[in-house]
């Protein structure tokens, strides 16, 4: 027995070190902190390391704010990790410029991603001077309004089809002691809240001309008025909300405090967390239930370029498995967004996510802001956003002010 | 002869030589670290670099959109009133109890560790503590209002037009027990004799306080001056606890739009620019009274 045991523990010792040969650690920084995040990150740890890698989780509390200020230093700094999630679009743009990333146009060359990713904007985002930087892992978007039916049914009303019916059924809800909207206090939620109002009511040209074109006159026009119009029903709406982030905003929503809110399809891993079904405790209305489109920025992966050949080895080994059919389908259900290729079986996925495919088979599809606009704009953008929430300014001047930012926008 | 010579003046510059050497470390840090990050950051400011430095530049555009932006002049409104405000009360109450404290009384030590405790806890801590205690549905509001109150209305840290000052009652709540301290240990430094002579004289307490023993503290008083206003300009931390700039932009302070456009935004010229006005204040403030305080000495 005791010979046995030691000849165990003998085989172990070789068997260790012959295993790890050719694997390596790799840190890996994200910002998905949230419950329904940390389960679907935890998805994509077990792909990895069913490859022989090490995923060491380098999880940033605080939303990409905090954390991109965070991995760009240790990238600018010479310390950088294995890979890092950035929101794919022009976050990344000048490190990738300044030679710190690295090229993966071999991988994905390798495994044909220019066929495979759909839609095809998605891998023109990673791709800088015809040289492929990121590999994408999903597609959020942020057009969505997602309603609490028990908060409704308190209130007596029906649960509404469409933002004007919400905004119509506000007094109800505020007279039953509810808030109609939960926006929280991170200035992104009510800028990308702005967003999302303005596809819905002016439209997807009016959207892309001043975001694609930063057409001055189009964002100082009659139809941006209305979606300032719009916004200033939403800010009476959102009055007592008194949270921050932005899963506490969903919270008071799947508690039935809250009526409603405006947040990306990355909620929708809240509701499942919490145990919620689609249709009977929750409704989601993509594009508001006025406009059924949906835009596509999401999460990417970046890998800065490393020295040590084992680790950069084990970047393409981790580009590879995230864009696998399996990972895709694991890590994007327990996400609730959608997967990056068109190829996928997503039989389990829930109604709100079937919603969101069938738009996009429509091909009814936007780009994000974060493609469109540089960090800097963006920023500008959620200062005066999160102003006008939380202030009396009138829709008139704010929408001077944003005709400015969209003028000196890059 | 010449030899006599130099032996009879030795050369200035080897004078005290080993402590010429261990200092240099120092010199060094001070030139290269402060001062040539400082020059480093004033000329970056004139370009236009964004996540990461570069030589193109653009005059006094950023210094011109800085003063455009209504965060900003938000900001400079909020560090104004705090600055005042936590300067004048710091002080006042500072000196109050410790005045109180000089009056010998029973468990003096007790207090003063009461008094000093929240200065041991760190601006996050605080920020997050009077988040709850100022949070409407949690803090001092709802305890009002369970005793029967119930219009009781006290929510400065979401009410945007005074939020500012529900950052300031955590600050002086931290900061008020190091100035009793300070203030303390100038008292205690004031000779025994001059309350007797006051005494005698027949002058009043709070007349001694007011025209004897303030006026004797004078070096307390700029010390004090000193550590409260350098904790001011760089007032950050407890903003972030708190509030994080909120509601909206209400409680913006200037050294968190240098943290956020430099790194969340990605334009480090724009930073550069705000970092380089807050320099040109504290300068404003700092080298008219360093001038009355230390260039008058050498004249008289």
């Amino acid at each position: 027995m005791k010979l046995r045991l030691l000849a165990a523990a003998l085989a172990a010792t070789v068997v260790l070190p012959l295993g790890i040969a050719n694997a390596a650690d790799l840190e890996v920084t994200h910002w998905w902190t949230s419950g329904g995040e940390a389960a679907a990150v935890a998805e994509l740890a077990k792909a990895f390391d069913a490859t022989g890698n090490k995923w060491v989780d380098g999880a940033i509390a605080g939303s990409g704010g905090t954390a991109r200020p965070i991995m760009v230093s240790r990238i600018t700094g010479g310390d950088p990790m294995g890979a890092t999630q950035f929101n794919h679009g022009r976050q990344a743009e000048e490190l990738v410029q300044a030679g710190l990333m690295r090229d993966l146009t071999d991988v994905a060359t390798k495994e044909h991603w220019k066929d495979i990713i759909k839609p095809s904007s998605l891998l023109d985002s990673c791709t800088i001077d015809g040289k492929i930087y990121c590999a994408p892992v999903n597609i959020h978007s942020w057009q969505w309004l997602w309603l609490s039916n028990a908060a409704f049914k308190t209130a007596g009303v029906e649960v509404p089809k469409n933002w004007d019916e919400f905004v119509a059924s506000a007094p109800a809800l505020e007279k039953a002691g509810i808030v109609p909207l939960a926006v929280g206090g991170q200035p992104w939620q009510s800028a990308g809240a702005f967003d999302v109002l303005m596809v819905a009511i002016a439209g997807k040209d009016t959207f892309n001309k001043v975001f694609g074109d930063k057409d001055e006159a189009v964002a100082a026009g009659p139809e941006i008025a209305k979606v300032f119009k719009a916004a200033d029903d939403a800010r009476k709406m959102s009055k007592g909300s008194n949270v921050q982030d932005w899963n506490q905003a969903t919270n008071l929503v799947i508690t039935g405090k809250a009526g409603g809110q405006i947040m990306g399809d990355w909620a929708q891993g809240e509701f499942q967390l919490a145990g919620q079904k689609a249709g009977t405790d929750y409704t989601c209305l993509p594009g508001l239930g006025v406009n059924e489109i949906i835009s596509t920025g999401g999460d990417a992966f970046y890998f800065p370029l490393l020295k040590d050949e084992e680790k950069s080895k084990a970047q393409e080994v981790l580009a590879s498995t995230l864009l696998n059919p399996k990972t895709q389908v694991a890590f994007n259900l327990k996400k609730g967004s959608l997967p990056v290729r068109g190829d996928v079986d997503l039989a389990a996925a829930n109604d709100c996510m079937k919603k969101g495919l069938e738009i996009l088979a429509k091909g009814n599809v936007i780009q994000g802001t974060d493609q469109l606009l540089s960090a800097d704009s963006q920023k500008q953008k959620e200062d005066l956003f999160s102003e006008f929430f939380a202030s009396s300014m009138t829709p008139e001047d704010a929408q001077k002010r944003f005709a400015e930012i969209i003028a000196s926008a890059d | 002869m010449t030899g006599q010579v130099n032996t009879g003046r030795p050369n200035q510059l080897l004078r005290n030589l080993h402590s010429k050497i261990a200092s240099i470390p120092m010199i060094l840090t001070a030139v290269v670290i402060f001062l040539g990050g400082t020059l480093w950051t004033v000329f970056y400011s004139f370009t236009n670099s964004k996540l990461l430095p570069r030589l193109s530049f653009v005059g006094l555009d950023q210094y011109e959109r800085l003063w455009a932006a209504p965060r900003w002049l938000i900001s400079i409104q909020n560090l104004a009133i705090y600055g005042v405000f936590s300067l004048i009360f710091s002080l006042v109450i500072g000196f109050l109890l410790a005045a109180l404290m000089d009056q010998k009384i029973r468990f003096e030590n007790t207090f003063r560790t009461i008094f000093l405790y929240p200065f041991a806890l760190s601006f996050i801590v605080t920020g997050l503590v009077w988040q709850w205690i100022l949070n409407p549905e949690f803090g001092i509001q709802s305890v009002v209002r369970s005793l029967g109150w119930t219009t009781f209305s006290f929510d400065p840290l979401y009410t945007p037009s005074i939020v500012i000052y529900g950052i300031l009652i955590a600050a002086l709540w931290q900061g008020t027990g190091l100035v009793m301290c300070l203030m303390l240990a100038g008292l205690r430094g004031i000779d025994e004799d001059i309350w007797k002579a006051a005494r005698v004289d027949g002058i009043p307490m709070w007349k001694t306080y007011l025209f004897i023993i303030i006026p004797m503290m004078r070096a307390v008083f700029i010390t004090t001056l000193v550590i409260i206003a350098s904790g001011i300009v760089r007032v950050y931390d407890l903003v972030v606890a708190q509030t994080s700039g909120g509601p909206g932009i209400s409680s913006e302070v200037p050294a968190k739009y240098v943290y956020d456009y430099m790194f969340q935004a990605q334009n480090l010229g724009q930073g550069f620019a705000a970092s380089t006005m807050m320099l040109i204040t504290v300068a404003i403030i700092i080298v008219p009274w360093a001038y009355l305080e230390f260039g008058g000495r050498k004249r008289g």
